[in-house]
C-alpha cells in the first residue's frame, strides 16, 4: 500500500463517499422493505416512516401467499434463471474458446455473426419465436423461456469471454498439450478457472434482465404452472386499483434470490488465482 | 543414432512463409542452440518440432520415427516455456505429476521420478507449494522439473532464462549444462543471449527469416562464419565492417574485423576520432568514428584510459580479418 492511501483523511473521505453512494443506492430498496410491513393507510400517510405498533401489518405478505401459488412462481423464476445462466455460460465459453483458440476458415465471420446479436434486440423476433414454440409444442413450458434467454445471452457472453480467453497464455495451453491433456481438459481445467472473473461478469449481466423479464413469460409461458415471479406479481397491479401491500411484499421477496446469486458470483469476481501461472 | 531429423520443413501462416526448407539433424545427446534475430521463426520451429503447430510440408523424424501426425504428448519430447506456463491450480508436485498421470504411469513410478527431479533441482522443500508461492527462479526450476520427469528423448527450451535476473541466469545456465551431462538426452535451446549460446552449445544453428544461415560449433561460427550475417550475429561486441578499398582491398568488398583483434596505436591503416568509451572493468570497449558513416569498436583487455574526442589510429591482425562480397557472401582474402 502506498502512503497516500494510508493517510487517515483520505481514507475517511474515500469511505465517506462510498457510504454515501451505498445509502443512495439502497434507499429505494429500504423504502420498499419498510413499506411492505405497513398497512395500506400508513404507506400513503407517511411513506418514509418505519413501521410501528400501529402501522405494522403483514397483510401484504398474507395476500401474496393466498393469491396463486407464489412459491411455484418463485421456483419457476429460479429454474429459468439458473438454467439459462448455466447454458449461456457453458455454450458461450465453449464458443469463445473455439473462436479464440482455433484457426479455421470463417473464424472472423463467425465471430461477427455471433456479435451481431448484441445489436439486434431479440424481442424483434417475438412473433417468429412464438410460432417456433407453438410448432415445437414448447409453449407454456419453462424450456421455452430457458431457450430464449440462452439465445439472448449468448452474443454478449461469446464477445466478452473470447476477449478474455485470448489473453490466457498460449504457453499454458501448449504445456497441457505436451502433457497429454485433451482439448476438453484444457478447456475445463486450465482455461475456465482463469477466466472465472469474466464468467461471473457475464453471469451478473445476464441474471438481472432474465429474472425481471415480463415480456417472454407473458407471451410464451403464461399458464399458471409456468408463471414466473414477475408475471405472477402482475395480478396485484390493476388498471384502476393496485394492491400496494401485495406489490411491495412480492417485490421484497423477489429481491432475496437474486441477492443470493449475486453474492455467489461476486465471490468469483474477487477471487483471482491467476497469479503465478505465468511470469 | 540421430535424435531429430528435419527434412525440408516449411511452415506458413496463410500467405506468410515463416519457415522455409529447414534441413537439420540433432545427434543423440547433442546440445543444439537456435539463435537469430527476433521474429526469424525460432519459436515456430520449436513448436513445429513439438507438434504444437503442424508443418505445412516436409518431414519431422524423432528417434527414427516420422512424427508428423503424432500428437505432442506421444513424441517423446518435453518443452520448457519462457513464461514457465505452470498450472496455477496445482502444487509443484501436481505440476510434475500431471503428464505422467495422463500417460498412465503407475503411482510409485511417478513418485520416484518426482523425487529424483526434485533432488536434482533442489525443489524438495517446495513440493506442496503452488506456483504463486514461488520465486521466478524456483518457478523456472519447476518448469524444468516438469520436463525432466517425462524422461524425454529430446528437450525443447524456448528462451527459458530470459525472465531471470543476471545472477540467477548464470546459475541456472550452469544447472542446465549439468543436467545435460547427467541426463544425456538431446536438447534444443532457443536464446537471444550470446553467452548462453556460446557456452552451452555443441552446435549452433543461426536462423534468419525462416532459413538456416549456418550450422556449426560455437568456435567454428566465430572463426569461420559463412557470411556477413553470421559474422555480425555471433560475437559481442559485434564484428566491425570496413569498406575494403580504404585499406587497399577490392572495391565494393567489406572487410570484417573482430573488436578483440584490433589495437589502438600510433600507427595503423585506419584512423578516426573516439566517440564513446565503455569501461567494463575486465575490458574496455572504445567506439571510434572512422568518417564516411562508419564506426569501429576496439576491445582493449583490462582497463584503459582514453577520452572521447581523441584522434587515434587503429591497427589489426591482417591474418584474422574476413572479406565479404557486396551481397554478404564470404570471399577468400
Ligand atoms: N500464429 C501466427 N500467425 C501468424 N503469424 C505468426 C504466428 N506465429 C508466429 N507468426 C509469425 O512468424 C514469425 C516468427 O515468429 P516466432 O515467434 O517463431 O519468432 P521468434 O524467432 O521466436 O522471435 P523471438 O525471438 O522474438 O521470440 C513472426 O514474424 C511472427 O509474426
Ligand atoms: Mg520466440
Amino acid at each position: 500500500m502506498n502512503k497516500a492511501r494510508r493517510n487517515p483523511a483520505n481514507t475517511l473521505a474515500m469511505h465517506g463517499a462510498l457510504i454515501l453512494y451505498t445509502c443512495i443506492a439502497l434507499f429505494p430498496v429500504f423504502v420498499i422493505l419498510i413499506n411492505s410491513f405497513k398497512t395500506r393507510k400508513a404507506i400513503f400517510r407517511e411513506p418514509l416512516a418505519l413501521p410501528d405498533a400501529d402501522s405494522f401489518s403483514m397483510i401484504g405478505y398474507q395476500t401474496v401467499m393466498k393469491q396463486g401459488d407464489f412459491f411455484l412462481y418463485f421456483q419457476n423464476s429460479m429454474i429459468v434463471t439458473v438454467a439459462s445462466l448455466f447454458f449461456v455460460l457453458m455454450f458461450g465459453a465453449m464458443a469463445a474458446f473455439a473462436l479464440s483458440e482455433y484457426r479455421f476458415r470463417g473464424n472472423t465471420l463467425m465471430g461477427l455473426y455471433l456479435a451481431l446479436g448484441i445489436m439486434i434486440p431479440i424481442r424483434i423476433g417475438t412473433v417468429a419465436i412464438l410460432e417456433l414454440m407453438v410448432a415445437s409444442g414448447l409453449v407454456n413450458t419453462l424450456w421455452a423461456l430457458i431457450l430464449v434467454y440462452t439465445a439472448q445471452g449468448l452474443p454478449l457472453a461469446v464477445f466478452i469471454l473470447s476477449e478474455f480467453m485470448r489473453q490466457v497464455s498460449d504457453d499454458l495451453k501448449n504445456a497441457g498439450r505436451i502433457d497429454g491433456l485433451s482439448e476438453y481438459t484444457i478447456f475445463f481445467r486450465l482455461v475456465l478457472p482463469l477466466v472465472r472473473p469474466a464468467m461471473a461478469t457475464v453471469a451478473v449481466f445476464n441474471m438481472i434482465p432474465i429474472w425481471n423479464d415480463l415480456w417472454f413469460p407473458l407471451i410464451l409461458a403464461p399458464a399458471e404452472e409456468t408463471k414466473t415471479l414477475t408475471l405472477g406479481s402482475q395480478v396485484f397491479i390493476g388498471q384502476f386499483v393496485t394492491d400496494w401491500n401485495a406489490v411491495l411484499s412480492a417485490l421484497s421477496m423477489a429481491i432475496l434470490p437474486v441477492m443470493v446469486l449475486y453474492v455467489i458470483f461476486s465471490r468469483q469476481l474477487i477471487r483471482g488465482i491467476t497469479s503465478g501461472a505465468v511470469k | 543414432m540421430t535424435a531429430l531429423t528435419l527434412s525440408n520443413v516449411c511452415k506458413s501462416f496463410g500467405p506468410v512463409d515463416v519457415l522455409k526448407n529447414i534441413d537439420l539433424t540433432v545427434e543423440d545427446s547433442e546440445f543444439v542452440v537456435f539463435v537469430g534475430p527476433s521474429g526469424c521463426g525460432k519459436s515456430t520451429l520449436l513448436r513445429v518440432i513439438a507438434g504444437l503447430e503442424e508443418a505445412t510440408s516436409g518431414s519431422i523424424d524423432i528417434g527414427g520415427q516420422v512424427v508428423n501426425t503424432v500428437p505432442p504428448a506421444k513424441r517423446g519430447i518435453a518443452m520448457v516455456f519462457q513464461s514457465y506456463a505452470l498450472y496455477p491450480h496445482l502444487t509443484v508436485h501436481g505440476n510434475m505429476a500431471l503428464g505422467l498421470k495422463q500417460a498412465g504411469h503407475p503411482r510409485d513410478e511417478i513418485e520416484r521420478r518426482i523425487a529424483e527431479a526434485a533432488r536434482m533441482l533442489s525443489l524438495e522443500a517446495y513440493l506442496s507449494r503452488r506456483p504463486s508461492e514461488l520465486s521466478g527462479g524456483q518457478r523456472q526450476r519447476v518448469a524444468i522439473g516438469r520436463a525432466i520427469v517425462r524422461k524425454p528423448k529430446l528437450f525443447l527450451f524456448d528462451e527459458p532464462l530470459s525472465n531471470l535476473d543476471a545472477a540467477l541466469r548464470m546459475n541456472t545456465r550452469i544447472e542446465i549444462a549439468n543436467l545435460h551431462r547427467q541426463l544425456t538426452a538431446s536438447m534444443i535451446y532457443v536464446t537471444h543471449d550470446q553467452t548462453e549460446a556460446m557456452t552451452l552449445a555443441d552446435k549452433i544453428v543461426v536462423l534468419r527469416d525462416g532459413r538456416v544461415e549456418q550450422v556449426g560449433s560455437p568456435l567454428e561460427l566465430y572463426n569461420n562464419p559463412a557470411n556477413r550475417f553470421v559474422a555480425e550475429f555471433i560475437g559481442s561486441p559485434a564484428m566491425n565492417f570496413v569498406d575494403a578499398d580504404r585499406v587497399g582491398g577490392p572495391v565494393g568488398a567489406t572487410l570484417g574485423i573482430r573488436p578483440e583483434h584490433a589495437r589502438i596505436g600510433d600507427t595503423g591503416p585506419l584512423s578516426g576520432q573516439v566517440m564513446h568509451v565503455e569501461k567494463l572493468g575486465s575490458d574496455t570497449n572504445v567506439m571510434i568514428d572512422l568518417g564516411r558513416d562508419s564506426r569501429f569498436t576496439v576491445r582493449v583487455f583490462g582497463q584503459y584510459e582514453i577520452d572521447p574526442g581523441a584522434e587515434v589510429r587503429i591497427d589489426y591482425d591482417t591474418a584474422r580479418t574476413l572479406l565479404f562480397s557486396t551481397e554478404g557472401a564470404r570471399i577468400a582474402s
